[in-house]
């Protein structure tokens, strides 16, 4: 069946079944690989995305929930040149050693400073427990959820300062 | 003049009654005890207090996920308004660091506080009167030898006119039977300690019986199910809807693991009692399961021949699963375009019908009581919610599916569930409960398998050094 999928603002026609994993979809037929197949049973958060905002694991999405609705990937967070705030803070605390866990890592992470932009330590391992890494770089991660939280906050803080500026 | 008469008469009952009430009803305090907080207790009591209170399950209502344990201050949702668990930390101010054991064992018989307060049946009481003096003593000793906490729990907000304690003595008039439990001499040794261990401290009823208007359990229903914490208490008697019936042997391993082959983990407010009974000695767990399997009595022969089909399906730490050779509901080739079909096929199938074995696979749905169950609470809440992961240490876990799906798709799935895995009657009004669950209409506490709650914060609740 033709499914129409929202990914990353853009609109896409896909020819697959309505059992088929997101995950396939994203990787094999849109060509996003941020996105990784870990265990296939939704117990290792390494093909977290998000669905409308919240963190979702598509490897047990099946297309068809996916369908109409808003899905993000580590893609539509920034670009390699203009990378978005979390990925400039997990580059900058330096945080994946072999990375494979790293893209679930940030969407979790994408989705808790969504609805809560000053998460303190218990938040983070919270909306982080169910991503397990393996190379136990844990502490660099928290500390580059906290990063991306000031990033955040500093561009939320910018337009409303250049108008003062403008203004005064 | 006779309308006079007659009111006036009225009135004269109302307040004789009224008085009549106080009297009864009425319980002095018992003096402070100074020295209650700091008294020795040998350390063999206080270990076996510990047993005990692992058996009551103090610490899961007396206690706020991720602070001190036994402080109180956990809201208790009622039917009748909130109640706040007390703090039982032996605080001289604020806790009951000066209580004797006198008021200790009173509180326990009568449910009356050291001032002489009548305390709400929220504290099971009408359990706890089974309780033993020896026992209490016991649980007293554990009890004062806990770090004291300063911590007062905020002000019931019970509907009016509710606040005012007095009114429990016709509560207790009505339902609740002062005294210890009489022992069945027909019954074999461990019977009896089950029945103590179960209807007493355990206090199974206060979840698995269901309540009357009024609060109290329905005394001709007994362990027919009941509710806590936003989760269906399954019925643990006649009616058990399990689709292997339960024996004294699967009963005793699930107390004792908290998971069993053919029947699945404990998860919710379950999970919290199957962590605690790990303290128990084997007899104790052993008594329980030979009590509760005889109120459950001998299963029907029809009963006893599907279950029996299951075990041999699915036993074995699922090494003999064929899913197609016992099928309970529907064949899969007749669902194929339900639309929960492919929700099930992505979703779930992959887990659970992996054949891997408890506690760490998922159990084939043709063994859930979820699914069989009269009322679907309690699959939504694990489909919504999943079963987040233990602190340190390996344990069952299950993705909280409440982002991917949307209430008709959750609802959806469910349905094909019952369709394909029950032999029961189609659940009515589950969008509708779906999307209650989601808003917190209707609250479930969610907790890990090892019974650490996770709400609001990933943090257990520690005793506090």
């Amino acid at each position: 069946m033709t499914i129409t999928l929202n990914v990353n603002g853009k609109s896409h026609q896909v020819d697959a079944e309505a059992d088929t994993p997101l995950l396939y979809v994203l990787r094999n037929d849109l060509d996003l690989h941020a996105a990784k197949y870990g265990c296939g049973l939704g117990q290792c958060g390494a093909c977290t995305v998000m669905i409308d905002g919240k963190a979702a694991l598509s490897c047990v999405t099946p297309l068809l929930v996916a369908q109409g609705r808003e899905i993000t990937t580590v893609e539509g967070l920034g670009t390699a040149e203009n990378p978005g705030p979390i990925q400039k803070a997990f580059i900058e605390k330096q945080s994946a050693q072999c990375g494979y866990c790293i893209a679930g890592m940030m969407m979790s992470g994408a989705a808790l400073l969504k609805h809560n932009p000053k998460p303190s330590d218990d938040d983070i391992r919270a909306a982080l427990r169910t991503n397990l890494c393996r190379c136990g770089t844990h502490m660099r991660i928290m500390a580059a959820i906290k990063r991306a939280s000031e990033l955040m906050g500093q561009q939320a803080a910018l337009p409303a300062a250049e108008s003062n500026r403008s203004a005064g | 003049m006779r309308f006079l008469r007659v009111v006036s008469f009225l009135l004269t009952v109302v307040v004789v009654a009224a008085v009549g009430f106080l009297i009864i009803g009425w319980r002095s305090e018992l003096p402070p005890d100074e020295k209650a907080a700091t008294a020795q207790h040998p350390p063999d009591l206080v270990a076996k207090g510990a047993q005990l209170a692992a058996v009551g399950n103090c610490i899961a209502c007396h206690t706020k996920p991720g602070q001190a344990a036994f402080a109180g201050g956990l809201p208790v949702p009622t039917p009748f308004g909130t109640l706040y668990s007390t703090n039982i930390t032996p605080d001289p101010q604020t806790g009951i660091g000066s209580w004797s054991e006198a008021a200790f064992n009173r509180a326990m018989r009568e449910g009356v506080d050291r001032e002489g307060d009548h305390l709400y049946p929220a504290f099971p009481y009408d359990h706890f009167t089974w309780v033993t003096d020896e026992d209490n003593k016991a649980l007293y000793a554990f009890l004062m030898t806990r770090t004291p906490v300063k911590a007062t729990a905020p002000k019931n907000e019970l509907i009016f006119p509710l606040q005012f304690r007095p009114l429990l003595v016709g509560w207790n008039m009505l339902f609740f039977r002062e005294g210890v439990m009489q022992p069945d001499s027909s019954q074999s040794e461990a019977w009896n300690r089950g029945r103590y261990l179960a209807e007493g401290l355990g206090h199974c009823g206060a979840c698995h019986t269901p309540r009357n208007s009024l609060g109290a359990e329905d005394r001709g229903n007994h362990f027919a199910g009941g509710e806590a914490e936003g989760w269906q208490a399954y019925a643990i008697n006649a009616a058990s809807r399990s689709p292997v019936p339960w024996t004294t042997d699967s009963i005793a391993f699930y107390l004792r693991n908290g998971w069993h082959e053919l029947h699945g983990v404990s998860r919710g407010p379950m999970a919290e009692v199957t962590g605690n009974l790990g303290l128990l000695p084997d007899s104790d767990i052993q008594a329980i399961a030979t009590y509760v399997a005889s109120v459950m009595g001998e299963p029907s022969a029809d009963r006893k021949a599907k279950g029996e089909k299951l075990a041999q399906s699915f036993g074995n730490g699922g090494a003999g699963l064929t899913t197609a050779a016992v099928n309970i509901g529907k064949p899969a080739a007749d669902l194929a375009s339900h639309p929960g079909a492919a929700i099930y096929t992505a979703a779930c199938s992959t887990c659970h019908e992996s054949g891997k074995a408890q506690p760490f696979g998922g159990l084939n749905f043709n063994l859930s009581t979820a699914v069989n169950a009269p009322n679907p609470q309690n699959i939504v809440n694990v489909t919504m919610f999943g079963l987040p992961p233990a602190d340190g240490q390996p344990s069952a876990v299950m993705p909280a599916f409440g982002n991917t799906l949307n209430d008709q798709q959750v609802a959806d799935l469910l349905g094909y569930l019952r369709a394909r895995f029950s032999d029961q009657p189609v659940w009515s009004g589950l969008t509708d409960l779906v999307a209650k669950t989601r808003s917190g209409e209707h609250p479930v506490t969610v907790l890990a398998s090892d019974g650490i709650e996770r709400a609001p914060k990933n943090v257990g609740a520690k005793e506090q050094k």
